[in-house]
This record gives structure tokens, C-alpha cells and sequence, in this order.
């Protein structure tokens, strides 16, 4: 290697090694995610939106990845850069940070104790071997167990509190590189997709969102759905009784099993998600009862969505369309409603909605017939989101480090108490790497407690 | 009683604290400074108990949720956590100053949400159907409350730096000063943020494993997660920039500003003016 490699080698090293570097990397990752929130993402991207812009604008979007911004390839750059400089730090780091810990200072000269904030010099009676005696067993009750070394004719005591959390940082900055590999995981050997199945209906494939689909492995069938609302009209609960089949066989323990929002499905590491819901559009079919305005016995009709059925008195019906919730619609109602079609002698079509909870309502109308409706036979499908996701313990595990490591780094302090015992002269130092106000009260108590002797 | 009824005597409370603490401020009258952090105290102890009533209307109404369900609710309990920050740092430290550049935060919330929100309780959607909905928004606001807090600490430092380099004679600064030195202002906006930072962490994790359990996906770069990791990379840049030298002081207290304004966007921006998941709450 030539000297002027070496010198570049040594540059980059240290450009990884900048706190500087990680500063600007924060403050351009929080700047940049931005544009992602302002710009519509894929999937989710309206027509109008893209309509909206010019076509300057659309192509420089796109080739800059705005769709996509968080997949885009300087997005994911700058993170494996936060990586990089993540672990570099660290490296330079961690051996010094080490040695504190592993290799203390045991001696404090004189040096040394120019060096610290806090000193303390007591003058004690009894000679050396006793105030040494007396002094081990005042650190081992007040602080902690001292290491004990004589040099020069002068005792040295050393104690220390919580040198590990000297390696919290260390945690938390672990932690981000763990939930990094979760993610990676997740990435390459799990799926996103969704599924909807009809009433009574089983998939055993899911829908990917990049077009795909797989299959599950076993089969998924909703027994049924339902949806209920509050007095006030809005939902209160999606409920999907799902049922898991192996080889077309209900899986014990897998039976009726309802499903809602915010309590999802897992079978072998797949895990269904209730999240929407329609009405199957085929296959409906619709009661109906009509009776003559003068009176008479009502007559039941049955219906098929967009079929002509004959009326009594002459005349068709038709479906147009039909809800198992007309709130949606019509605030003031609630219950399964039916917009139909009637066309009788010459009149041109009239077109009204007839409400299962409401069969006087049609009265009011003025027909010459009057019409009830009284429900359908028509099914629900639920929408699913299906995932699969085997990093997600990794990630979890990632995150559990990391509430340690903040913990380690920002509450704990590592403490170091030393003591010199020469000439009938105790002298105590010490510092905290962190909360020196709070150190300080504990070593003024200390020196308190030692003058009291 | 009803919470309603609280929830204005709280709002006075922090209205007349506010006003104690600026005649403190003018005056340099110590007295006032205690009746400022006393009323706001008081005003937090009836605060308390009007959260608690209304939970208990709330089942009473058989809805039965906590009230951390919508906007108005969110805003109060905002109001709450900054209280409850700046009572652990009048407490603790007794520089009670801050409270004139803090509890108007609260005062603020509390204003905001007694005059310009739709206070009804209402029954829970089926997406906040979760306990986790419970951890997720207190551990949430409580750090936002801890960015609040240092955020008055930082325009504090900002306001005695610029008299300290502009003019040296003292009675220029009449009121400013009353302010801790810059030094203990600097330190104190670091120890809110210390505070904070954890508990906006755990308000990521519990948002993410919320995600997970209802959704399927711990992290799907919405508009309001996407926000708090933009916050949470603001303070992770001040806590690295406090080890480099150079950057404590003016820039750190500048940062805490910006993250601070980042929060309040992750917070009522996102829902105001974008769209996504969280938008419960919006246009109410
Ligand atoms: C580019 C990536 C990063 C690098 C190079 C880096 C480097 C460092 C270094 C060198 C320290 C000081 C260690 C010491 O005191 O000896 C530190 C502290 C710390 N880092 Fe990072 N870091 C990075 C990203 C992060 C991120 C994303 C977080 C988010 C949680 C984080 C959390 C912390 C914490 C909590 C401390 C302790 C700060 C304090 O004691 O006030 N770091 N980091």
C-alpha cells in the first residue's frame, strides 16, 4: 500500500469516525423524510394528485423516487451511511471506554488529583495499618469494596459504582443496528398482502401488494361477518368468525375464531388483520312484500339483483341497489335498505327506497302499490391484511435493548471514589461521569461521614 | 360535579398562574413567584380529578374508555403532562422563572380546548379499541410535555445570552436578570430533554408494536410515524451535538426550538393539515 492510499484510507476512516458526520446525517434524515409526507406514497397515490402536476415536475418526482421516497435509493443510502458511521464510532470508541472500565485507576497520585473536581483531606488519628483497616471497611459500608495498593509507602484505596453503564451508549447504538437487521429480515423472508373472502368462502392465496400472489399453505374460510353501530352512527365493531382448514379439514383450535380490529388471527407465523368489508356483489337474493294500497293479503316477491320480476297487479320490479346499512347513505335510518325500480301500466319508472326497519314508510308515498322490504340473502366479504413477518422479534428485541441503553446512558452514573492514606493524611477524590451535582452531594456526605470518624 | 365544570376552573387556574408569574417577572416580588407555581399546582390537582371524572362519565355513558380518544381530549391531557413536567422541575431544581415561559403552553391547550373544541365524549372506533392505546398516548405526550418544558428553558436561553453579549449593565435587564445563569439554563434544557428522549422512544415503541398487533406492520412510514422519527432524529442530533464541543449553549438551545416546533407539527400538523392514519381528531 503506497502512503498516499494509506493516507486516503486514514481520511475515510475518520470521516466515519465523525460525530459531525452523524450529526449531519440526523438532520438530513429528519429533513429529507419530510418530503415523503407531503408528496402521496405509493400505494395511496390519488388521480388528481398526479394530474396536478406538471409534467416536468412528474418526471423529476420520479426520478428522484418522491413516490417512493423511503425505498428510494439515496433514502436507504443515508441509512446504511448512519449504519457505517454508527459502527465506526464505535469501534474507535469502545476499546478506550473498555479500558475504564476493565483497567481502573487504582493509585491517585498527585497528579491525578489535581485532575479531579472533587478532593477532600482529613487528618486522622492511629497509624497506617489501622486507618487502612478502618478505611476499607468505611468504603465497603458507605460506597462500595475498595481494591487496595500500596505504593511508595502510601495506601491507595479505589472503589467504583456502575461502570458498566459507562457502556449504555453503546446499548442503545447496538439496539438501532438490531432493529435494522429485523427490518432486513422481515424485508427478504416475510410479505405483505390481503385477502377478501365472501361469507362461507374460503382462499388459500394471498394477494401481494407488488401484484403477486402465493399461496398460504393451508386455507382460510369466513364462516360469517357483521358490523355494528353506535346510537350515534358511528362503527363500533368489524367482526369476521374465521375458521383455518389443512387439506380442506377445519384445524382444531382454529374454529370460529372471530376476528376484529386490534385482535388479528395467527396461524403458523401468518397473521390476518381485519381491516375492511363490502357486499359480495354476486349472488344476492332480494324479499320483498308488496300489497294493493286499497288493501288485500300482501304478496311475498323474490328478486335477484337487476332481474324484472313480475308484480301482481301487472307491471315489473327491479333492483337497483341494495345496502345491509342504509346510515351510511341516509344518516336518519338504519337497518338493510333496497333502492328498486317500479314500472307499472304506462307510467314512466319510479325509482324509491323501500327500509326493512321502516315498512310503514312507504305508505307515504302515494303508490298504488305499497312495498315492504323485508332483507336479503346477499353475503358480506371481509377484507384481511395478511403478513408475515419473521423479523419482528429481532426488531423487538432491538427496541427492548434500546429502552435499556437510554436508561444505562441518561440514569446511571458510573462513580469512582479514591482514597490516599500517607503521613497520617487521609485524602478522598472522586467523580461521576454523569450528574455531578447530585455526585457531589453524595461525596459531601462521604467526607462528612469520614470526618466523623 | 361534572368534568366540564373542572376543566374551566383549571383553565382560570392556569390563566391566573400565568398572571402571577408575569408580575413576578416585573415586579422581582418572590411572593409571586410561589402563588405563580402554587395556583398552577392547584390548578394541576383539580385537572387530575376532572380526567378521572371524566373517565368515570365516560363509563357512565357505557362507552367506557379512557379519555385520551380525541383531539379535545388529547389537547387536555397535553395540558396536563406540561404541568406535571414543570412541577418535577420547580420541585427538584426551584428556579421557578420557568414557569413564566412554560405553564402559557399549558394555559394555551387548556384555552384552546375549553373554547374552540367539541367536548363530548364519544364512543371508541374499532381502531382505538386497545390498551395499547393507553400506553402509546401517555408515554407520547409525557415527552412532548418534557420538549415543551425545554423549549421555554431554550427561548429563556436565548433572551439572557443576548442581553449578557449585548449589554453588560444590569439594570437594562430588569426582568431577564431574574433568569438562572445561562449555564444552569443550558443544563436544565438538557436534563428536560433527558426526559423526554426515553419516553418519545417508548412512545415510538409502543406506537410500533401497536402497529404490529392491529395492523400486521410495525412501521408503514405514515405521515404521524414518520414525524415522530423526524423528532426523534432532531434530539438524537442535540444529544450528539452536546459531545461535541462547540455545539452546546446557543445552537443546542436553537435545536431544542426546532425540535420542539417539529413536535407541535407531529402532533396537530400532521392531523390539521395531512392525512393518514391518525387523523382521528381532525376537523373537529
Ligand atoms: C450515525 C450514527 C451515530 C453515531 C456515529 C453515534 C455516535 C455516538 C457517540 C460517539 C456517542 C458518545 C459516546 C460517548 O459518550 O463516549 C453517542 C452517544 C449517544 N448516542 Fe449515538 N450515535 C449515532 C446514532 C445514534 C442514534 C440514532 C441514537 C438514537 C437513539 C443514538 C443515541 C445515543 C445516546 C442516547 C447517546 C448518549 C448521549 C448522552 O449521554 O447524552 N445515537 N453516540
Amino acid at each position: 500500500m503506497t502512503t498516499k492510499d494509506r493516507g486516503f484510507l486514514q481520511a475515510l476512516w475518520d470521516f466515519f469516525c465523525s460525530l459531525k458526520l452523524s450529526i449531519s446525517l440526523l438532520i438530513l434524515l429528519a429533513l429529507t423524510s419530510i418530503i415523503g409526507t407531503v408528496i402521496p406514497q405509493v400505494p395511496n397515490i390519488p388521480e388528481e394528485y398526479i394530474r396536478s402536476l406538471s409534467q416536468t415536475k412528474l418526471q423529476l418526482y420520479d426520478k428522484l423516487g418522491f413516490f417512493d421516497m423511503y425505498h428510494s435509493w439515496w433514502f436507504i443510502l443515508l441509512l446504511y451511511l448512519l449504519t457505517v458511521n454508527l459502527i465506526a464510532c464505535s469501534i474507535k470508541r469502545l476499546p478506550r471506554v473498555w479500558k475504564i472500565i476493565s483497567e481502573p485507576t487504582l493509585v491517585m497520585d498527585e497528579g491525578f488529583e489535581k485532575s479531579l473536581s472533587l478532593t477532600h483531606d482529613v487528618k486522622l488519628k492511629g497509624d497506617s495499618a489501622a486507618l487502612r483497616e478502618k478505611m476499607v471497611s468505611f468504603l465497603t459500608s458507605e460506597f462500595s469494596k475498595p481494591v487496595v495498593t500500596e505504593v511508595d509507602g502510601a495506601c491507595h484505596l479505589f472503589a467504583q459504582k456502575s461502570a458498566y453503564s459507562r457502556m449504555g451508549v453503546y446499548v442503545v447504538h447496538l439496539s438501532i443496528i438490531i432493529i435494522f437487521i429485523g427490518a432486513i429480515i422481515g424485508s427478504y423472508f416475510g410479505y405483505k398482502g390481503f385477502v377478501s373472502i365472501v361469507e362461507g368462502e374460503s382462499v388459500d392465496t394471498v394477494g401481494l401488494r407488488s401484484g403477486k400472489s402465493i399461496p398460504l399453505g393451508f386455507a382460510v374460510k369466513c364462516e360469517k361477518f357483521s358490523v355494528t353501530f353506535y346510537d350515534t352512527g358511528a362503527p363500533k365493531e368489524f367482526k369476521s368468525i374465521l375458521t383455518v382448514l389443512e387439506n380442506g379439514k377445519p384445524v382444531p383450535g382454529y374454529v370460529n375464531i372471530p376476528t376484529i380490529v386490534n385482535d388479528p388471527l395467527t396461524y403458523k407465523g401468518i397473521t390476518f388483520y381485519q381491516s375492511s368489508y363490502g357486499s359480495a356483489s354476486e349472488g344476492g337474493t332480494f324479499y320483498f312484500s308488496v300489497r294493493p294500497r286499497t288493501g288485500g293479503t300482501p304478496v311475498k316477491l323474490t328478486a335477484r339483483q337487476g332481474d324484472k320480476v313480475s308484480l301482481p297487479g301487472g307491471g315489473t320490479m327491479q333492483v337497483l341497489e341494495a345496502t345491509d346499512e342504509v346510515r351510511n347513505f341516509i344518516p336518519q335510518f338504519s337497518g338493510p335498505a333496497a333502492r328498486i325500480e317500479v314500472t307499472t301500466g304506462s307510467g314512466a319508472p319510479q325509482v324509491f327506497i323501500v327500509m326493512r326497519n321502516y315498512p310503514e314508510l312507504d305508505e307515504q308515498r302515494g303508490g298504488d302499490m305499497v312495498f315492504t322490504y323485508d332483507g336479503s340473502d346477499q353475503k358480506f366479504y371481509t377484507g384481511l391484511q395478511v403478513a408475515k413477518d419473521p423479523g419482528v422479534w429481532v426488531v423487538w428485541l432491538g427496541c427492548a435493548l434500546m429502552v435499556v441503553g437510554i436508561c444505562m446512558a441518561f440514569f446511571m452514573s458510573h462513580k469512582r471514589v479514591w482514597i490516599r492514606i500517607a503521613n497520617g493524611h487521609v485524602v478522598l477524590g472522586g467523580t461521576a461521569s454523569k450528574n455531578p451535582a447530585g455526585f457531589q452531594l453524595q461525596f459531601d456526605s462521604l467526607v462528612d461521614k469520614l470526618s466523623k470518624l | 360535579m361534572s368534568s366540564s365544570l373542572l376543566f374551566n376552573v383549571t383553565t382560570f387556574a392556569y390563566l391566573a398562574s400565568t398572571v402571577a408569574f408575569f408580575a413576578f417577572l416585573a415586579s422581582r416580588n418572590k411572593n409571586l413567584g410561589l402563588a405563580g407555581s402554587g395556583i398552577a399546582f392547584f390548578g394541576f390537582i383539580v385537572q387530575t380529578v376532572a380526567i378521572g371524572l371524566r373517565w368515570q362519565e365516560s363509563y357512565a355513558m357505557g362507552h367506557g374508555h379512557a379519555p385520551l380518544s380525541n383531539l379535545y381530549e388529547s389537547v387536555v391531557f397535553f395540558s396536563w403532562t406540561i404541568i406535571l413536567i414543570f412541577g418535577i422541575l420547580d420541585l427538584k431544581y426551584k428556579y421557578r422563572v420557568i414557569g413564566a415561559f412554560v405553564v402559557p403552553f399549558a394555559l394555551l391547550g387548556m384555552a384552546w380546548a375549553q373554547l374552540g373544541m367539541n367536548s363530548g365524549i364519544e364512543p371508541l372506533v374499532p381502531a382505538l379499541q386497545s390498551n395499547w392505546l393507553l400506553y402509546h398516548v401517555i408515554t407520547c405526550f409525557l415527552g412532548y410535555a418534557a420538549f415543551a418544558v425545554a423549549c421555554g428553558i431554550s427561548i429563556m436561553y436565548l433572551i439572557k445570552e443576548r442581553q449578557e453579549t449585548t449589554d453588560g449593565n444590569s439594570q437594562a435587564g430588569g426582568v431577564i436578570s431574574m433568569f438562572p445563569s445561562i449555564k444552569i439554563l443550558d443544563d436544565l434544557n438538557y436534563k428536560a430533554i433527558m426526559i423526554g428522549f426515553p419516553l418519545l422512544t417508548l412512545g415510538i415503541i409502543t406506537g410500533a408494536a401497536w402497529a404490529n398487533y392491529a395492523w400486521g406492520t410495525y412501521w408503514s412510514w405514515d405521515p404521524k410515524e414518520t414525524w415522530s422519527l423526524i423528532v426523534w432524529f432532531v434530539y438524537a442530533a442535540f444529544l450528539h451535538a452536546r459531545i461535541t464541543r462547540g455545539w452546546v449553549g446557543r445552537r443546542a438551545a436553537i435545536l431544542s426550538i426546532i425540535g420542539f416546533a417539529a413536535t407541535i407539527f407531529c402532533y396537530l400538523g400532521v392531523n390539521l393539515l395531512l392525512s393518514g392514519l391518525h387523523s382521528y381528531g381532525g376537523g373537529q
